[in-house]
């Protein structure tokens, strides 16, 4: 216990020393609040302007789940296909890894075409930039599965959704969260991405506008506002993987039932 | 000969409802007629098991060994329509292999427990898809069906073991939960594929009276893939011998043992000579 408390102190102390360092570095080093605002600058703007950045942090938190929300329902009904059927993937795959390479900025200007500025391109670029790796790891889950443990329901005369249901899926769980901690993150730099080229709102657009009045703490408040909702989502689904997944890292609170 | 008191019966047993068993009395429970398994085609083509004739009637327990790599694991796998026969026809309880109408039960070599269930989830699973359980399974999962997982996991010793995961288990408990998920379902049919292997004598020997009560307690046809004769000769009422690769069946012969058998059995004159002809012919075809 003693052990877990000092590495949890270390790991706390580490953010605190970096941000310490940071704001003792441009008072020695004399940097201008326009090239990079110190922590506490940050801290105040950040107050004071919290008001009227909450609805601009609801817009993006809202773009980037619904785009996540999507990217996951397709990227799961993708890959348990591409990880089924031999032909699936033969087909789909290289089709995938091509959609995959493009630069997704590169996509936004036609979601923008498409529907316009605002929350959908938002929450269409969050949905692609996260389709991937969800894809790829749900069908190297499926594809990977030990033969054998799906021999033991084959014996029993099991159909094929159930052996999907019972032995491909669960055996996946972990590939899943694996890839479910990638997404998340990727499709906040997609919702935010977009929100920076074509909305009026949202924490991208806040940041965008700020740049160009000047107002650089705002946009170091942004980024801070942005590293710190990526932290939580990410923690969230480790707290979720852990539940689910725990009988693969032979996780011994789960056991006990 | 001096065959010694029935090994003291399990104190609980599963009680359970009168099996209506499909097959008629015309029908034998398992058919392999002539059936032949290849791999591969052309110069690749490996024989993995050459035409063989096996019957099993209904309530038989059948222990089938030979020489690594004979064909024996191909028959069971025949038999649960794992692969099919390339060529011959495969028969149980009368139809094709591949329509399952026969309650099967299998226990493989490895455990192979389903990782991400305790071992009572692992053991009922059989009832969430096998008919007529899985009808009721919503149900029952908590309730009758709970009752029987557990019932039957007391029978084997692994009561306390219930609500672990299974690499907190060891190889032996892994081994009986194996047993117990084979046979959950009351299969008129029981597939076992060198299930004691990996195991010490004692533990082995405790199973196999444990599998002896179960049988004599349900009489399920049973097929029993093994490389112990001692093992074939304590279970069965007849022991098939397999040819080297590419395999087939060379000795059919009837244990002349009455059952239940005690496991000091295995140590009497008869069954020493029984296992040592055995040995000798197994030793003949492995040349």
């Amino acid at each position: 216990m003693t052990e877990k408390q000092r590495i949890r102190l270390w790991s706390f102390s580490m953010i605190v020393g970096f941000f310490l360092m940071w704001e003792v570095l441009c008072i020695v080093l004399n940097v201008s609040d326009l090239v990079l605002p110190r922590p506490s600058e940050i801290i105040v703007t950040l107050w004071t302007k919290f008001p009227i950045l909450w609805p601009h942090i609801l817009q993006t938190l809202y773009s980037t789940l619904v785009g996540f929300s999507l990217g996951v329902m397709i990227g799961v009904s993708l890959g348990v296909l591409v990880g089924t059927s031999k032909v699936a993937y033969a087909v789909a795959y290289p089709l995938l890894v091509g959609f995959s390479s493009i630069p997704k900025v590169a996509v936004v200007p036609i979601f923008v075409l498409w529907f316009g500025s605002g929350t959908t391109p938002a929450i269409l670029t969050a949905m692609v930039i996260c389709v991937f790796p969800i894809v790829v790891n749900i069908a190297t889950g499926l594809a990977t599965t030990e033969p054998d443990l799906e021999d033991v329901l084959k014996t029993l005369g099991a159909s094929k959704s159930e052996i999907l249901w019972n032995v491909g899926l669960p055996r996946t769980m972990p590939y899943f969260f694996a890839s479910l901690k990638v997404a998340i993150t990727l499709s906040f730099v997609g919702a935010v991405l977009s929100e920076t080229v074509a909305s009026n709102r949202g924490i991208g657009n806040v940041m965008m506008t700020a740049s160009s009045n000047f107002q650089v703490s705002l946009v170091f408040a942004g980024l801070i506002i942005l590293a710190v909702l990526g932290v939580v989502l990410y923690a969230l689904f480790s707290l979720l993987e852990r539940r689910v997944t725990g009988w693969a890292t032979r996780d011994t609170e789960i056991a006990i039932t | 000969m001096n065959i010694s008191a029935h090994p003291t019966a399990p104190a609980e047993t599963v009680s359970l409802p009168d099996a209506q068993n499909v097959v008629t009395t015309r029908h034998k429970a398992v058919e392999l007629q002539q059936a032949a398994v290849v791999f591969g085609t052309g110069d690749k083509a490996v024989t993995a098991l050459s035409p063989t004739k096996l019957i099993l009637d209904k309530g038989d327990f059948v222990a089938l060994v030979g020489p690594s790599g004979c064909g024996k694991s191909t028959i069971l796998r025949l038999v649960t329509s794992l692969i099919k026969p390339s060529s011959g026809a495969v028969l149980v309880g009368g139809r094709d292999a591949s329509i399952r109408h026969l309650r099967m039960g299998m226990a493989f070599q490895n455990p192979t427990m389903l990782p991400w269930l305790t071992i009572e989830q692992n053991v009922m699973m059989p009832l969430k898809i096998v008919k007529p359980f899985k009808s009721t399974f919503r149900q029952d999962r908590k309730g009758a069906f709970r009752d029987r997982v557990h019932a039957l996991l007391g029978q084997v010793g692994l009561r306390d073991f219930a609500g672990h995961f299974p690499w907190q288990l060891s190889g032996g408990m892994l081994q009986r939960a194996n047993l117990c998920r084979a046979l959950v379902h009351d299969p008129d049919l029981l597939l076992l594929d060198e299930p004691f292997g990996a195991l010490d004598q004692f533990t082995r020997e405790e199973l196999w009276q444990i599998l002896q009560d179960l049988y004599l307690d349900r009489k399920p046809t049973v097929l029993l893939v093994t490389h112990d004769l001692r093992e074939a000769g304590f279970l069965a009422q007849r022991i098939c011998v397999m040819s080297a690769r590419p395999g087939r069946i060379i000795s059919d012969e009837v244990v002349p043992l009455p059952q239940p058998r005690a496991i000091d059995t295995i140590y009497t004159p008869e069954f020493v000579e029984m296992t040592q002809n055995l040995r000798a012919l197994i030793a003949q075809v492995r040349q």
